[in-house]
């Protein structure tokens, strides 16, 4: 209880509130603007988190990209186009409500469920880290060996696209956790001679490199035309939602917990949560044949389903240090610059660091309908800001927040390699939020194999030999046999 | 730009090999069976593999698209959503950037800047870099030059108050060394 009553202090504070409101502004104009996703937000506010107490910190980041996936339905309802890819499931349906003359509807529930599904995650967040917590502070190398193979399996295989091309994206990120001095002899790997790649590649210039700069070349390469904004009138946002809510209140329960739970699971973040949630609602609902003809239905569960999805993805993160997704994997890199390593021993030493988190994000996804709302109402005045103004303004940011994390330009080097990486991966459909989950989880997964193997006398037994060791290691073994045995199967079926 | 997977799988081979290849030169400890090239030889036996998986998934796709050339995109609607990224029918399906020397020039100044910037602005300095790369880009798509120096400014004036004077980023001087700082 003293822990909540510190963290309430450390929260509602002028400095950290004035912090959300404008990373809450910002998240809903990134959000809103088609092509700059809620990840870069968060990549380009790094800079300035770097600069930040933790609580003030996780604070920021957790307001903005509440907001930002929220902001996502706003372009989706008025031009067809998500704001983020977490909006783009149920995209169609929205903008086919907003042809019915029902745009206030469309964006009115996305609102309303996006907080809902907020607070539901969070709840899910506050009950369920800290009991996980009690559980993993028991854990050892073997155990952390074992989890951080099972985050990098499910990274491949939930992953949108093909599991092969995931899996090559992996084996990248993994790959580049490897460039630097290497923990147990000390020999620089990788490196050519550079001193500045002995430390490794540094996480902050290498994420604004593959969630920004790729967007900004995909921009500048990209031929579209630029799209006009339905008129209509949208004013009376809230009209009609209590009668929506109260008839697709399963829904709106059902859209929260997928969400939540997908969002656990590391490497699928809000975007599947939407995609896997909106199809559940597709299946079970009473009027299929309303779908994709603008019915609020589908919207009700994926507009929940996203925002919940954000908050479950921090409890692996918080209690195991391994993200749910590329969002909280950047906000792991900044809550270890600043020395406060995710895990269980957080939740034991610093509770009320943890209590904060839960307090930032009721307190985000409850602000979320007054901001949300008014972003609703200038909705066109953002939609017509020309993005060719913005695009050089956001390319200056990003070589300026690269080169502040350690005052070099290397970081900007880092960014332009992985974001021109970045834009060629996914121009040929490898997917790049495994790559960062490589990048972040494979120093984890190195550490703890050679410290497994110095304590167990290089006995390959030694991983199965604790009890939630051996149960964590078959079910990966299991993991990862699926897909193989899917394949041979394939094959024989093929042949005979 | 689209390559065949076949392609991308080749690229992936090579670079595997070179990885493992470079792997020799690290030292082992002794007494212990595992060092520092353990991790970096078995991510690039992984590479090797998935990359011949993607060479061989490649070719396939290729002889599929020559043989009927509707069947890749039938194979795409079959569900597998894999397959619609992957242009079976060509090696290289260049984007329209590479078609229309606008684009490619927009692209060309992009990269000129970021490459400007590793290389000039300690020499520069931050003021004039972030100037001169704001101005030119703003004014390539589309805005006039008045505007384009405009925002230029203000921008770099709103950058280098938050980072030099707020957070004390050490922004460099460079040319402007003893004028604003």
């Amino acid at each position: 209880m003293d822990a909540l009553l510190l963290a309430l202090s450390l929260v509602f504070q002028p400095y950290v509130l004035g912090v959300m409101l404008l990373a809450a502004i910002f998240g809903l104009f990134i959000g809103s603007i088609p092509g700059l996703t809620a990840t870069m937000a968060t990549a380009l506010l790094i800079p300035f988190t770097f600069y930040m107490d933790p609580v003030p910190a996780i604070a920021c980041i957790v307001t903005t990209v509440a907001m930002a996936i929220f902001a996502g339905d706003i372009p989706g309802a008025l031009l067809r186009i998500p704001g983020t890819p977490a909006s783009a499931a149920y995209c169609d349906e929205a903008y086919a409500l907003t042809r019915k003359g029902k745009a206030e509807l469309a964006l009115g529930t996305s609102l309303v469920c996006a907080a809902i599904g907020g607070v539901m995650g969070s709840i899910m967040l506050s009950l369920t880290a800290p009991v996980l917590a009690e559980f993993a502070i028991k854990f050892s190398s073997y155990e952390y060996f074992w989890l951080a193979c099972l985050g990098l399996s499910c990274a491949v295989i939930i992953s949108s696209g093909s599991t092969l091309k995931s899996l090559v994206s992996l084996l990248l990120g993994l790959f580049i956790s490897t460039i630097g001095i290497d923990i147990t002899a000390g020999h620089p790997r990788f490196t050519f001679g550079s001193v500045e790649m002995m430390a490794g590649i540094s996480f902050i210039p290498a994420m604004i490199g593959m969630f920004a700069i790729s967007e900004v070349i995909r921009f500048v390469v990209s031929t579209s035309p630029v799209e006009t904004v339905v008129q209509q009138p949208i004013k009376r946002v809230f009209a009609g939602i209590g009668s929506v809510l109260s008839k697709y209140k399963l829904n709106v329960v059902r859209g929260g917990f997928i969400g939540a739970v997908v969002g656990i699971l590391p490497g699928a973040g809000a975007d599947i949560a939407a995609w896997i949630s909106f199809a559940v609602s597709k299946r079970f609902s009473k009027n299929k044949e309303k779908f994709g003809t603008g019915h609020v239905e589908g919207l009700v569960d994926a507009g929940t389903a996203n925002n919940a999805g954000l908050s479950g993805a921090w409890v692996p993160a918080l209690v195991f240090g391994i993200p749910g997704d590329s969002i909280t994997a950047i906000a792991i890199g900044v809550l270890y610059m600043k020395g406060m390593n995710p895990g269980p021993t957080v939740f034991l030493n610093q509770p009320e660091l943890i209590h904060s988190v839960f307090v930032v994000f009721f307190l985000a996804n409850l602000a979320l309908i007054p901001l949300g709302f008014l972003a609703i109402r200038f909705s066109r005045q953002i939609l017509r800001i020309p993005r060719n103004v913005l695009i050089p303004i956001i390319l200056m940011f990003c070589i300026v927040g690269s080169f502040a994390i350690n005052n070099t330009v290397f970081g900007v080097t880092v960014m332009l390699v992985l974001g021109v990486l970045a834009y060629f991966m996914e121009e040929n459909g490898f997917p790049v939020a495994p790559t960062i989950l490589g990048m972040v989880l494979g120093t984890m997964l190195e550490d703890n194999f050679m410290s497994s193997m110095i304590k167990a006398d290089g006995d390959w037994m030694g991983f199965f030999s604790r009890p939630i060791a051996a149960t964590l290691g078959v079910v990966v073994i299991v993991l990862w046999t699926i897909p193989i045995l899917r394949f041979l199967y394939s094959v024989v079926r093929r042949h005979s | 730009m689209r390559f065949n997977d076949a392609i991308a799988g080749c690229v992936l081979v090579v670079f595997a090999i070179a990885e493992i290849a470079y792997t020799q030169t690290f030292p082992s400890l002794h007494g212990q069976r595992y060092g520092p090239d353990l991790f970096p030889r078995l991510i690039g036996v992984a590479l090797i593999a998935s990359g011949l998986l993607l060479i061989i998934r490649g070719i396939a796709s290729k002889r599929r698209a020559s043989v009927e050339p509707h069947a890749v995109e039938l194979h795409a609607i079959d569900g597998n959503s894999a397959d619609t990224h992957s242009s079976g029918d060509h090696w290289l399906e260049a984007g329209p950037w590479l078609k229309q020397s606008h684009l490619k020039l927009n692209l060309l100044l992009v990269l000129l800047a970021l490459i400007g910037y590793i290389l000039f602005s300690n020499f520069l300095g931050f003021i004039i870099s972030s100037m001169l790369i704001l101005t030119v880009l703003l004014y390539r798509f589309g805005s006039s030059i008045l505007l384009s120096v405009l925002i230029a400014t203000a921008t770099t004036a709103v950058l280098h108050f938050t980072f030099a004077k707020l957070l004390l980023v050490p922004l460099p001087a460079g040319l402007l060394q003893g004028l604003v700082y």
